[in-house]
C-alpha cells in the first residue's frame, strides 16, 4: 500500500459487490474481530434466495450479523446485509429502510441505490468499498459518496475475479484507494484507530 | 441530474398538504426523496422550483406526482412460500366461516389480489369470499380492475404459482392476446376495488384477513403504528394480518394482542 491511511470518525463502512465478491468477503470478514463502525454489505443475489448469505457470513465472523428488517437501528459493531429483492436505504435517524421499487442496473438490491442513500446521510463519516463484479452498478454511488466527502475504495481489478465493476469505477472517478484483498483488510482494520 | 435537498423535500410535503390535503409527512424520507428525484428526472425539471410551481398550479400534475412517487412494483405469488402457508394453513381455517372478507391494503395493480382469488378458487372458497382491494393511486386500480397483465411475466408467475403449491396449468387462468394475459372474469367477480388512503381514511369493514405487504416500508415508524392500529380496528377477532417478509408488528401497539403464526409474517388477532 502506498500511503497509510488515517481515517477517523467513520460511522459506516459500506461494501458493494457482485459476481466474485463473496470470495473476497469470506477472506476479509473472518479476520476482522471488532468494528467501531457499522458494516453494511450490498451484494447482488438471487431474488429467490432467502437467508443463506446471512448464514454463510455469520458463521465466518465474530462480528454479530443482524437480520435486516425495515426500520431497524443501524448500530456500530454489527454487520448488516441488504436482503434479497429489496433496495436498502438509510434514514437520518440511523434507521435502515427497505424499498421494493424498480430494479436499478438490473439489480435489487442495487449498490448505487444504497451508496447514494448512505452518502446523503453519512457523507464524510462514510467509507465505501466496491468489489468484484460484472456490471456497472456502484460507480454512480461512489461518485455521490465522493461528492459528499466520503472515502472511496475500489478493489484492484487485477485481483478481482470479475474486474468489470471495479474497473468501471476507476475509469469514471478518482478512487481514494485501489487495494488488493490483503491491503483491503489492513485498511479496514485501521479505521478509527 | 437534479437532486433535491432535505429542506426542499419538507417544503414539498408542506405545500402538498396545504394545497391538496395529502399528508406525506409520515413517509420514509429516504425513499420519498429517491422517488421525488426520480420524478424530477423523468419529467425533465431543471430545478425544484419548477416542480413546486407545477404541483401548485396543476391539480392534474399533482395527481400524476402521487402516481409516480408511490411505488407500484408487485408480482403474482411474490414469495411463493408465503402463499403456500396461506393455501395450506390460513385459508382452510378462515374457510370454515360462512362468509370470508379479505382486504388487500395497498394492492397496486392487483397481482396479489388475483393470486388470492386463484388460491380461494382452488380451495373451493371463492364463491363465498369478497376481496376488497384498495390503493391510494386511482391509476393502478384501473389496471387492477381489468385483470390484464403483460404476457411476458407469465413464465415467472407460473413458476411462483407452482412453488406456492399450485397444481394446475397456470395458463388455464388467463387468455393470452396481443402480448397480454387477461385473467378470467370469474376471478374478478368477487373483487371490489376502491381508493383508500392509509394515512387519512378510516376503517370501512370487518375482515378475516388483511394483507398489506411491502407498503408499510414506505412509512416512518409512527405512521406504521397508526396504520397497524387501523388494521387492528378492521380485523374480526381471530382474524389474520399478513405483512411483507421484512416487516414486523414487533414494538408496535399490536404486539400484545396478536400472536405470530410460527415464523411467518402472519399474525392472528387473539384479543
Amino acid at each position: 500500500m502506498e500511503k497509510s491511511p488515517i481515517i477517523s470518525g467513520c460511522k459506516v463502512v459500506i461494501i458493494g459487490g457482485s459476481a466474485g465478491s463473496l470470495d473476497v468477503l469470506l477472506k476479509l470478514l473472518p479476520r476482522l474481530t471488532v468494528a467501531t463502525f457499522a458494516i453494511v454489505l450490498v451484494v447482488h443475489r438471487k431474488s429467490s434466495e432467502d437467508s443463506t448469505l446471512e448464514e454463510l457470513i455469520a458463521i465466518k465472523t465474530s462480528i454479530p450479523v443482524k437480520e435486516v428488517e425495515d426500520k431497524i437501528a443501524l448500530l456500530p459493531g454489527n454487520i448488516y446485509i441488504a436482503p434479497s429483492d429489496y433496495h436498502l436505504l438509510f434514514e437520518k435517524n440511523d434507521q435502515l429502510s427497505l424499498d421494493t421499487s424498480e430494479k436499478v442496473n438490473y439489480s435489487r438490491p442495487s449498490i448505487d441505490v444504497s451508496f447514494e442513500s448512505a452518502a446523503d446521510v453519512y457523507g464524510p463519516a462514510l467509507v465505501a468499498v466496491l468489489l468484484s463484479g460484472a456490471n456497472a452498478d456502484g460507480t454512480q454511488g461512489l461518485q455521490a459518496i465522493k461528492a459528499a466527502g466520503g472515502i472511496v475504495v475500489v478493489q484492484d481489478p487485477e485481483t478481482a475475479e470479475m474486474p468489470f465493476m471495479p474497473r468501471n469505477a476507476i475509469e469514471n472517478l478518482t478512487a481514494d484507494y485501489i487495494l488488493g484483498i490483503n491491503d483491503l483488510y489492513e485498511f479496514i482494520s485501521t479505521i478509527n484507530i | 441530474m437534479v437532486l433535491i435537498d432535505d429542506r426542499e423535500l419538507e417544503v414539498l410535503i408542506n405545500e402538498v398538504f396545504e394545497y391538496y390535503g395529502f399528508d406525506f409527512s409520515g413517509y420514509s424520507r429516504a425513499s420519498l426523496k429517491r422517488r421525488v428525484d426520480r420524478l424530477l428526472h423523468l419529467d425533465g425539471f431543471r430545478n425544484f422550483t419548477e416542480l413546486l410551481s407545477k404541483v401548485r398550479s396543476e391539480p392534474a400534475y399533482f395527481k400524476h406526482m402521487v402516481e409516480e412517487i408511490t411505488v407500484n412494483v408487485t408480482e403474482m405469488f411474490r414469495d411463493p412460500l408465503f402463499y403456500n402457508v396461506l393455501r395450506t394453513e390460513i385459508l382452510p381455517i378462515i374457510g370454515t366461516k360462512p362468509f370470508i372478507r379479505i382486504w388487500h391494503a395497498g394492492c397496486s395493480t392487483g397481482e396479489e389480489v388475483y393470486s388470492m382469488a386463484i388460491l380461494l378458487k382452488e380451495l373451493n372458497l371463492l364463491h363465498k369470499s369478497l376481496l376488497y382491494a384498495t390503493d391510494i393511486n386511482a391509476l393502478v386500480l384501473d389496471v387492477a380492475k381489468k385483470g390484464i397483465f403483460p404476457l411476458q411475466m407469465m413464465k415467472q408467475y407460473s413458476e411462483n404459482y407452482m412453488a406456492s403449491g399450485g397444481k394446475k396449468d397456470f395458463s388455464h387462468y388467463y387468455t393470452a392476446n396481443y402480448g397480454f394475459a387477461k385473467f378470467d372474469s370469474e376471478l374478478s367477480e368477487k373483487m371490489v376495488f376502491s381508493q383508500h388512503n392509509l394515512v387519512s381514511d378510516g376503517s370501512f369493514n370487518e375482515f378475516d384477513l388483511i394483507l398489506c405487504r411491502n407498503v408499510l416500508i414506505y412509512f416512518d415508524k409512527d405512521l406504521q403504528d397508526k396504520a397497524l392500529v387501523l388494521f387492528d380496528d378492521s380485523l374480526a377477532k381471530l382474524g389474520y394480518l399478513a405483512l411483507g417478509t421484512k416487516e414486523t408488528i414487533k414494538f408496535s401497539p399490536l404486539q400484545n394482542s396478536f400472536k405470530q403464526h410460527n415464523k411467518e409474517k402472519i399474525w392472528k388477532k387473539v384479543q
